[in-house]
Order: structure tokens, then sequence, then C-alpha cells
């Protein structure tokens, strides 16, 4: 494996002297997200494998290329998991494009982000040199938190080679229940509750149906499936399919992600949506769709707007940065990535 | 401590006509009450929690506004005038320290919650709103701010944001990163930022992280939005005490294996115990190598049935002793012995020195192992008390400042913790902060590449280095002189720099 990662560090090396760009790829799963794909395919693959993983530590850490179904297995198999539940589209995803892709799945809005649960990674910046942030303890303020921000990354700031995770316990019990009502009365609903000692682990609303899981001890699951009420069903693959996004929703078309203070009240905006996370991630699809409508109208309610999937990314797959934001992200590439040369045009 | 030479401008007149320089430009655009440059003035600002450091600042400013605090660091900038941000001053790595010729910025007076929303649970306050006033402003909600370091009486939420602080609730409710989202801040070129939202999620890089923790040197906190969560309706302790700090370890282990997350899980040595029985009286079995405590919280029926998991689990594990607080006053006796380790420590020694490592939590047998050998060969007497769900340990080293060489033995002791948390897997510092306390500590923990891409970041939002400079980040010259260098398969680090 150190041969492997000599070869990653020559590479990069080269690169940078010729200043060609390089396309940094694990599975090539979300290769459809973002903005353009430049330069030579850099498959990270190669470098895989389980590095550490002690239960009790609550601690995974993994190189690059493991594919998430390792990581996943290895995790089951000691009642552990990915609280962030990223989404599996298809067998390819590895562990370093789960993290520089950031995408996380029902679970976000009461366990956390990837960000939240990266404990330290390795980096190799466009010089070639391996740098170590973050370690495999949850509490670690040495140095700034650079981990933490290579998630969402998307390849840009360099090569993640190696990345610890902390991990959670699956849950005792879960339950799923379903309740039929408006979008206006859902998002109420669903803010409320949040606000009350509650174990809701994933919501959806969708055309007049607002499906809830429910996770946690026997007896916190039993009480809120009496005090919510609705009709209990057998949730597993639906939650998955939300997940995978293998949901019929998500089939086709252009799909925009509409992130919002969980508080927004219902968005008029043209085309069918799906809202996750307990109103906070509303889905959008709606083909050829005004973006700079769609843009306004979630800036106004204090979001942000993604550009998902779409065949047409001309108006920007992500949302525009203030200036003095701007600045700073540009100073930060510099600072990584001198040359210029990792997913350029990826994220901006 | 060792003395530490912050005096950039050691010339009287030169620093007197400087300060008269940079307090008009100040007075020009503040009102008065907001500069001070009187050394009585600005004598309380000398130090922050690690009062062994002390350096009388220039200058001290309170601004009221945002507006302000751009005035300010326009001035500052203007005019290459380093600036050190201040919240309550609690804490404990010196990240406040004054520089001599800088201004010391406080944040006291922007204290204002700005917005409260029991619908959205979030809270919008102002970087010198108190971690405790928030919740107490949520309370009527039935919410709360979840971290809670033990300065939360006092600490600010800008100090947390700069701290990343945690509390002794973390493992099940995170940090301040998990639970802020949205900080709005002012950089030393004078632009306000938002970082984050209040969204779950922000366009772009996630410069909210590396912003979290920064100590001071990104930029200057002026609002922060906070999440808040439902406050649990009860919660209850289980005291366990062990014949071996091993057997505590294990009992931990399996607590964990067994897929149970406490909302609070500490450990005491003997020492501890020792020390803080006889000062509160809380009921500790001193003859235990270790005690643990080990809390749950939710509904009446969930904390029921997860202490009866967990006795289970410390039963198994070999506890020698078991006890279930049995009311809220019994869960805070518990408590209370812990909660005043530091106090009491402060009351059997002249001085105490805290350490603050954090280490693999299977790690942790060989680490006090290692510490009371250090015990030895320093001669001083250390007490071991640990965040046991998060590997976070504090030996607090106990020592008389006024004994010929302690405190410079205190501090060898000190390092040698560090160095031996590193050795182990873990890092230099789980809260306190690098500050000016443990800069050389990272030398050991960081290579020469890794120091250079840290201040690489520092320069993507502070260009001109002005703002906490010398803090956090050690130079590779300085680690170089103080010799705490990493060696990496065999190569010494530093090789082309000069030795001292």
């Amino acid at each position: 494996m150190q041969a492997i990662l000599e070869q990653f560090r020559e590479r990069i090396r080269a690169a940078a002297a010729d200043r060609s760009a390089l396309r940094i790829r694990g599975g090539g799963s979300k290769d459809w997200y973002g903005q353009a794909l430049n330069g030579e395919p850099f498959d990270t693959h190669v470098y895989h494998g389980i590095i550490d993983y002690e239960p009790t530590e609550l601690v995974i850490s993994a190189r690059c290329g493991t594919p998430l179904i390792e990581i996943e297995s290895a995790l089951a198999q000691h009642g552990q998991m990915l609280a962030f539940e990223p989404p599996r589209f298809g067998t390819g995803s590895t562990i370093g494009g789960v993290v520089a892709g950031a995408m996380s799945g029902p679970r976000r809005a009461s366990a956390g982000a990837v960000r939240d649960f990266v404990l330290g990674a390795v980096l190799m910046d466009g010089q070639g040199e391996a740098l170590r942030f973050g370690g495999q303890v949850m509490k670690n303020v040495a140095g700034y938190d650079v981990s933490r921000m290579l998630a969402g990354s998307l390849g840009t700031l360099g090569l993640i080679t190696e990345v610890s995770l902390k991990v959670l316990p699956l849950p005792l019990r879960e339950a799923s229940l379903r309740l039929e009502m408006s979008e206006i009365d859902a998002l109420r609903k669903l803010n409320l509750w949040a606000g009350q000692p509650l174990p809701i682990s994933a919501s959806c609303w969708q055309q007049g149906v607002l499906s809830l899981r429910l996770s946690g001890a026997d007896a916190a699951v039993k009480a809120a499936l009496l005090k919510l009420g609705g009709e209990q069903f057998d949730g597993a693959a639906f939650w998955d399919s939300l997940r995978d996004q293998t949901h019929a929703y998500f089939g086709g078309g252009d799909l925009w992600r509409l992130s919002v203070p969980s508080a927004a009240s219902a968005l008029i905006l043209k085309g069918e949506q799906l809202i996750e996370w307990g109103g906070a991630q509303r889905w959008l699809k709606s083909d050829g769709a005004n973006a700079a409508g769609i843009r306004s109208s979630v800036a106004a309610a204090g979001g942000h707007a993604t550009l998902y999937r779409g065949a047409d990314k001309s108006v920007g797959a992500f949302h525009p940065l203030a200036p003095a934001l701007m600045k700073i992200h540009e100073r930060m590439k510099q600072a990584f990535d001198p040359a210029g040369i990792f997913n350029p045009g990826r994220m901006y | 401590m060792n003395a530490v030479d912050f005096d950039h401008n050691s010339d009287p007149e030169l620093l007197a006509a400087r300060r008269q320089r940079v307090a008009a430009a100040l007075l020009a655009v503040l009102p008065a009450r907001c500069v001070l440059s009187e050394p009585e003035d600005t004598r309380p600002y000398e130090c922050d929690g690690l009062a062994a450091y002390r350096q009388l600042p220039m200058i001290v400013t309170l601004p009221d506004s945002e507006a302000q605090v751009v005035a300010i660091l326009n001035i500052c900038r203007e005019l290459a005038v380093a600036v050190v941000p201040r919240g309550a001053g609690t804490g404990l790595s010196g990240g406040a320290t004054p520089i001599a010729d800088g201004v010391v910025l406080s944040t006291a007076r922007m204290n204002q919650i700005v917005r409260l929303d029991a619908y959205s649970r979030t809270a919008v306050v102002q970087p010198g709103v108190r971690n405790l006033a928030i919740s107490e402003a949520a309370a009527q909600h039935a919410l709360y701010y979840a971290p809670d370091p033990s300065s939360q009486i006092a600490c600010t939420i800008g100090g947390n944001v700069a701290e990343n602080s945690g509390g002794v609730h973390c493992l099940k409710y995170g940090l301040t990163i998990h639970n802020v989202l949205r900080v709005r801040m002012v950089t030393i070129e004078g632009d306000v930022v938002e970082l984050g939202g209040e969204a779950l999620d922000a366009p772009g890089l996630d410069l909210l992280s590396v912003f979290i923790g920064s100590e001071g040197m990104l930029g200057i906190v002026t609002e922060v939005t906070v999440k808040l969560v439902p406050k649990p309706a009860t919660a209850r302790v289980i005291m366990a005490s062990f014949d071996e700090v091993g057997l505590g370890c294990h009992a931990v282990a399996n607590l964990i294996a067994a897929g149970i997350i406490p909302a609070g899980l500490e450990m005491m040595d003997r020492t501890s115990s020792r020390m803080v029985e006889p000062f509160v009286k809380a009921g500790y079995d001193t003859d235990a190598a270790a005690i643990l405590l080990c809390e749950a919280d939710g509904t009446v029926d969930e904390v029921g049935e997860e202490i009866e998991r967990m006795t289970a689990v410390l039963q198994a594990a070999g506890a020698s002793a078991i006890a279930v607080s049995q009311s809220e006053a019994e869960r805070l006796k518990f408590w209370s012995g812990r909660k005043n380790a530091f106090p009491a420590a402060g009351r059997i020694s002249p001085d105490y020195y805290c350490m603050d490592g954090t280490i693999p939590r299977r790690k942790l047998a060989q680490v006090l192992a290692g510490i009371e050998q250090m015990t030895h060969k320093y001669g001083l007497r250390c007490a071991n008390v640990f965040h046991a769900g998060d590997g976070n340990l504090h030996p607090l080293i106990l020592f008389d400042a006024n004994q010929l060489d302690e405190l410079a033995r205190a501090e060898a002791f000190g390092a040698e913790i560090l160095a031996l948390c590193v050795e182990v897997g873990g890092t230099i510092t789980g809260e306190h902060g690098v500050g000016v306390e443990k800069i050389d500590s990272m030398c050991v923990q960081f290579a020469p590449a890794e120091l250079e891409a840290f201040f690489a970041v520092k320069r993507a939002f502070d260009p001109a280095r002005l703002l906490n400079p010398d803090k956090a980040i050690p130079t590779l010259n300085r680690c170089a002189e103080f010799g705490k260098m990493r060696i990496s398969a065999g190569q010494l680090p530093f090789a082309h720099l000069p030795r001292f």
C-alpha cells in the first residue's frame, strides 16, 4: 500500500509541475454531482482497506478507496453504523468519496452530517505532502480542524488518502409510522415535535403523507408510537430508498436540493417537492426551471439551492457565495493546491 | 511558568508613543468608554484562566457593536497592530494572553441574546453572551444549549466558538462544532463574513468547521446561531467502584460494545477521590482504585431501561460496588465530587497544573501507569480525572510554586504526559486549546509540513498575521529551538534549520 501512496505522490508532483488537472475519483458513483469534470481521471480505489476498527472506541479508520459496503458490513458485525447514513449509489461508492461528497441521509437531522463524524484525515496536498489532521479521538483541539473541512470539499483541496470516522451503535429498536397530513401541517408538526424529547430519527413528507422513523430505547419508541398515532409500517426498505435515492420520486429530470431552516414555511415553487430532515431538506423536481427564481426564493427563506442532478449546469450547480466568502475560498484552495490541479471547476 | 517574552517593543518610550498613536486613532471612531489605555484599567486583562502567563496589553478595546469591531480591525490593520480577542477570559491555555504592543479586543459588551425562537429551536446571540445564560433563557421552552464546559457559568459563546468547547455530556450531545449552525464574524480585512447558516448546511467549503476551535486566529465573532435541544425529562447516575483501574476501563469498553451511549461517563482515580471526598462528602468509595460515574437521561421509562442495562454491564465487568442515584439531590451529590475536583486540588496543594490530553480509551491503563512512574521521576503528586466516554484525560499535577524548581518540574511533567498521549495515538489537547501553554507540544504532534499547512489556513483568513499571532501554531524555528521534534521514519525534521 505504501508503494501506491508513492505512486500517488509522484503523479501529483508531476501534475503540479506541468499544471495539468487531475480528476480525483473513488467509485465514480457521484460523477453527475457538482460542476464540470475536468482533468485526467485519478482513481483512488486501488488504495483501500480498513486500517483500524475498534468497536469499543467508536472509531473506524480506512483508506480512501475502501468500498462503503465493506465499511458498513464491518460495522454491522458489531452492531454499529455510520449514523449520517450516506447514500449508496451502487456498489462502487468509496469512503473517500463519501467524505469528499458529504452527502448525508435520512438520519442527518437527528444524528448529524458527515462532517460531524469526521475525526481525522490524511490529505495529500498539491505538493504531494501527506498531511495528517485531527486523529482517532472524539475530542481534539490541537490545530485547526482541517479534517472536518474536507467533508464536502469535492476533492478540490487534495487527495484524501485516509479518514477516521466516529461510528455509533445501531438503535435498539426502530419503528415507522405514517400520518396523512398537508405540507403546511407536516412542517408545523415536525418543528413542534423536534422541540420535544421524541426519538424521531427520520422524516419524509410527500403527496399528503408524512412518514416518520423512531429510533431508540424500547420504552422511548413505544411511548412515541402511542403519542404520535398514525399507521405503523415496516419502514426499512422505504428509508433505504430515500437514503439511496432509489425511491420513485428521484427518477428522471432535473432535481434541486433546497437546504433551508426547518422552520421555513412551505416554499411555493413550480414542481413536485419531497421534504426530509424535519423540514430542513426539500427536494424539488423541476425540469428546465428558473434557477434564479428558485435561488432567490430559497435565499429569502434563509437557505441555499443546489442543482443536484441536471443536464444543464450552466446556471451553476451550487449557490453563489458572497464575495468576502469567495475570497477566503480562493485563498484556501491556493493554500492546499497552489498549482490548481485538483478537480478544477468541480465546485465553483 | 517559563518566562515567555511577548514584548515586541521593549523600549518604554517607543511603546508609549505607539500607545498614544493607536489610542488616538481608536478614539476617533469609538466612544471613550470603549478604549482603555491606562495600566490601572488594562491590568484586569493581563491574563486569562492560565494566570501564570501575564502581560499588560498596550490597549484594551470593548466594542458595543459589529460596526465598532469592523472599525477597530480596520485601524489595527492599517497601523499593523496585533489583536488578541477575549471573551470572559476563562480559557486555560493562555489563548487570550495579551501582546505588549498589541490590542486586546474584548467582546464582553456584546452580550445580548438577539433572538431566541422555540419553534425553530435556535438562538441568535452576540459573542459575549455566557454559555449558561443561553440555557437559562431557553429553559421556559424546555430547551437548552447542550455543550456545558465546566466554566459555563462564566465563559462566553464567542470563547466557546474559539475553543470548540465540550463538556461532560459531549459523547452523546457533541461539542460546540455540533451545536452551532452559523457564525458571523469580521476578518482583519474588515469584511463581515457569514459561515454556515440557519439551514443544516451551507454552500462551498465547510469553513465553519475550520473556524470553530481556531483560538481567535481567523476572525472576530460578532454573532452566533446555536441549536437548542429538548431538555431530557430526567437523569440518573450510577456510581461504580473498581478495585483496579484496568477493570474500570474494561467496563467502559463493555458499555460501548453493548450499544450504550451514556449521557455522561467520568472516571476518577483513587488519588482524586481521596482528594475530593473530605471536601464535598459525596460518598465516594475511597478504597476503590477507580470510580466510574455513568449517567442516563431521557424519559423516566427510557432512563429506567438504560440504568438496568448499564448496571448489568458494570456488574459483569467486575464492579466491586454499585450505587444508583434515587433522587435528583442524590444525582447532584454523586456528581459534586467530580465537579469539584479542581477546587479540591487547590485545597490540598498550593498550586496545581491541569493537563488536557486525549487518548484512545483502550490506552488508559497504559497511560495511567506511565503517569504513575512520572510522579516518582518528578517527585510530584498527580490526581487523574478522566472523561472516560471520549478519552479526554485531565491529570492534575500538584505542586508548590514557592518551592525551588517545583514549577519547572510540573511543566516538564506535563509536557511528558502530553508526549505520551501523542505516542499512544492521542492528542495534546482535548478541549482546553493550545494557546501559549502547549505551543511547544504542537511540535511533538505535528510534522513541519502540517504546521506549514496551518499557517496557510491562517493566511487564507488573516494574510497580515495580525489576529492572535504567536498562539496555537508554532513556527518551525520555534520547534527547532525547543528541540521538540517528531522523529518520523527515522528522519529528523527541521534538518535544514539551524540549531540553537
